[in-house]
């Protein structure tokens, strides 16, 4: 299994942390403010009654985002 | 949410932010702070004002004002939009910075969540880097302790370098102290500290701009970080604010080149520079804040569960909605009886009292028949369920539920190429479309922020769902009664407030195909922990809010009303009153939509406040007939079936009400938004020929299935 995948992959309960964004411009400054930078630790807590959006626990906020745009967000296993 | 008489109607209506001060020594306050803190309540309990609460972010949207006294010196306090960031990628953020950088604001409060203090740290440091007047104010201290979260204020204040104090705003606790730390001058902000290549610039160019600025209270580091970060529209207002051309100076631009040589340029150098603020935060809010219960969102997330999931999560929203809805009629139906009696027992005692003084027969009816009735209707009939609705309403909105609404609908709103923030400002259409087009401020995308403009009275406003409530009392669910009456009737205003809602993505879909095409943007939604309503207040402040708004508008809109009314039946040429004229002139284009004459009249006459729709067209039908009380809706009902209604009339009529052209308020609201007569006038155009089209289909297809 290579150690690289995007936040879209989370389950609920799941725990990732950020490698890299590849979103560009628009959505990359409005994640970044989140605070998910690099190290991040993001927790998928809630999935909505279509599967996207789902929301994150990102910094002690909860924060839903469509998976278009979590596909974005590169996560590692480890901090 | 716009639920306050200060934020409905022309008050929604944004004043942009120029403070002026009563007296010289008068000291201007900000108000800055992540979206949904309780920074309202903050200002509130400081002004005593009633700028409207609500647990969602993005509720204030434009800069409110209040003032407060303390110790004897006065003060303005500006409530600045929340923001995630004064990196000013929206036009909050571009309020909230600008505010903060060009304002004359003495002291800035950065209000904070104490739930959520490292993200909300990223905006305190932000802001302690433009300016050294910043006070923090931890906030919601006790949803903090109830959830095990300890926040250690004097660790806080002695990393951040500024005056820190805890405060749960919903019980004053703490606001005292807050204001005490206005006078309080002594601050030596924590500088965030950038990655090397990034801070030898900084020190370069500071040490320019040391020679080049003499006098401004902006830091002269924040600048520097901005000339580097190179954002031409704020580098060219800051030049305007320091009277300095930073734009033209060589110098800068050589340091900022040798940056780049260094690999940190575009978004490289954006991103480290964010990167290295959220670090900070998260290293203050380390040592500053203790977790000692881990599952602290567990209960949240089970209530979630429930409210979101795929099997439960729509039906428990329609669910909500029916019953807001059966409790309004319900409630409505009781206080519409009594109001009516006492208002028409009062009628009689008018007509008394006039005959008794000998007063011109012309002159009493004018006032009685004409004035008095209308506002009379507008009371009886239109505010009760306007009063019950309202509350009910505050108080979903207060638990933090809207929110979940726009999460659940947000793929529906993305099919339709729009923004699932759209459902958020529809709810505020429910209370008033023109706070509903205010409250289109936090979609960013300017495209779907016209989509969500411009569909936003498809959603029945406060004034129009009492229109659908009565007809749908005295009309189509007139033969039962009792709990089966109301349950029907809460049944058929929810069928009809989701056929506004699709509508709402038609014509949305339909936009986004033709005049505004484009891709759909990012979207992020923050879901806000549940939090206890306080109902009393709730009930209390809505309940009186609200009819204290209906009862103002009523003598403004209905009472002149009333008397062109009066005067168009009572004044005739060739034998024929001008009202018939008029009516007999709407007549053939009105039946084609299944209404009559009267009716189109009554919504053209309405064009001020919908609420006063219904009551000119039983004024109307009165007019012309010789009726002359009426104690009870069933004689509402005769009177209507006299005038040729039937269950098509009935319908069409609130087919209609659901679309035609909003209100001259929301109307104003939409050019003053999108500074465009082109985006009002469609506005316009849409939802009246949605109406138009709609009422003809249905009637042609009673016509064939009849």
């Amino acid at each position: 299994m290579h150690n690289l995948y995007t936040l879209k992959d989370l389950d609920i309960d799941d725990v990732g942390y950020v490698s890299s964004l590849i979103a560009g411009d628009d959505i990359r400054r409005r994640l970044l403010d989140m605070g998910l930078v690099e190290g991040t630790k993001v927790m998928c807590v809630l999935k909505s009654p279509s599967g996207d959006p789902v929301a994150y626990n990102i910094r002690g906020a909860v924060v839903a985002l469509r998976n278009a745009d979590s596909e974005k967000i590169l996560l590692k296993y480890n901090m | 949410m716009g639920l306050t008489k200060n934020s409905t109607g022309i008050m929604s209506v944004d004043t942009g932010f120029v403070v002026t001060k009563n007296h010289e020594t008068d000291k201007i306050i900000a108000l800055a702070g992540n979206p949904n803190v309780g920074k309202s309540t903050v200002f509130n309990s400081l002004t005593g004002l009633k700028q409207h609460t609500g647990n969602w972010p993005g509720k204030t949207v434009t800069n409110a004002f209040g003032t407060c006294k303390h110790n004897d010196k006065d003060y303005i306090l500006v409530d600045i939009p929340g923001t995630y960031s004064l990196m000013a990628h929206s036009k909050e953020e571009e309020v909230a910075r600008d505010f903060i950088c060009f304002g004359n604001a003495d002291k800035i409060i950065v209000v904070c969540d104490a739930t959520c203090l490292e993200r909300n740290l990223n905006l305190v440091l932000q802001t302690v880097e433009i300016k050294n007047n910043v006070i923090v104010c931890v906030n919601l201290m006790d949803e903090a302790k109830r959830k095990k979260i300890d926040v250690n204020l004097e660790k806080l204040q002695q990393l951040l370098g500024v005056p820190v104090v805890g405060t749960d705003a919903s019980k004053g606790k703490g606001l005292k102290e807050l204001l005490d730390l206005v006078e309080n001058t002594e601050t030596k902000p924590v500088t965030v500290r950038y990655v090397k290549p990034i801070e030898d610039a900084l020190l370069e160019i500071t040490k320019l701009l040391k020679t080049k600025i003499k006098d401004t209270d902006l830091n002269l580091r924040w600048i520097g970080l901005k000339l580097l970060d190179c954002n031409h529209e704020l580098i060219s207002c800051i030049s305007k604010y320091v009277g300095y051309d930073l734009e033209a100076d060589y110098d800068f631009k050589k340091i900022r080149e040798n940056l780049a040589d260094n690999g940190y340029y575009g978004q490289k150098l954006t991103d480290t520079i964010v990167s290295c603020i959220v670090l900070t935060a998260e290293d203050i809010c380390n040592e500053a804040v203790v977790f000692n219960n881990k599952k602290y969102t567990s209960f949240d997330r089970k209530i979630d569960r429930i409210l979101t999931s795929r099997i439960t999560g729509v039906p428990v929203m329609l669910l909500l909605l029916g019953v807001v809805l059966w409790i309004t009629i319900v409630g409505a139906n009781y206080v519409s009886d009594y109001l009516s009696l006492a208002l028409f027992w009062l009628e009689d005692r008018l007509v008394d009292f006039f005959s008794f003084i000998n007063a011109p027969k012309m002159l009493y009816e004018i006032i009685v028949y004409g004035v008095y009735r209308v506002l009379a209707w507008v009371v009886s009939v239109m505010l009760p369920p306007m009063a019950i609705f309202f509350p009910l309403f505050t108080l979903l909105e207060d638990l933090g539920y809207l929110p979940r609404i726009a999460f659940n609908l947000d793929k529906t709103f993305r099919k339709c190429n729009a923004c699932g923030k759209q459902a958020l400002t529809m709810c505020m259409g429910f209370g008033c479309n023109a706070a509903g087009v205010v409250g289109c401020r936090i979609i960013d995308s300017p495209r779907e922020r016209l989509i969500a403009m411009i569909t936003n009275s498809f959603v029945p406003c406060n004034g129009r769902f009492p229109t659908l409530i009565s007809i749908i009392t005295m009309f189509l669910v007139f033969s039962v009664t009792g709990t089966v009456q109301s349950f029907f009737g809460a049944t058929l205003v929810t069928l009809f407030i989701l056929f506004g809602i699709m509508m709402t993505f038609f014509t949305s879909f339909v936009l986004s195909k033709t005049m505004l095409k484009g891709e759909v943007s990012a979207f992020t939604l923050e879901l806000p922990p549940y939090r206890k309503p306080k109902i009393g207040r709730i009930i209390f402040t809505s309940i009186i809010d609200r009819t204290l708004f209906v009862l103002g508008r009523a003598i403004v809109v209905a009472a002149p009303a009333g008397l062109v009314i009066w005067v168009l039946a009572n004044v005739s040429v060739g034998g024929t009153s001008l009202l018939l004229y008029c009516s007999n002139f709407l007549d053939p284009f009105a039946r084609l939509l299944g209404l009559d004459g009267v009716i189109l009249l009554a919504f053209i006459l309405g064009f001020p406040a919908n609420e006063i729709v219904i009551p000119i067209i039983i004024m109307a039908y009165m007019s012309t007939g010789t009726l002359v009380g009426i104690t009870d809706l069933s004689v509402l009902r005769d009177l209507l079936i006299t005038n040729g209604w039937t269950w098509v009339t009935a319908i069409s009529t609130m087919l209609f009400s659901l679309m035609h052209w909003p209100c001259s308020t929301t109307l104003m609201t939409i050019k003053k938004e999108t500074g465009s007569i082109k985006w009002t006038v469609l506005s316009a155009i849409v939802p009246t020929l949605c109406g138009i089209v709609v009422c003809t289909l249905f009637n042609l297809l009673v016509l064939l299935i009849l």
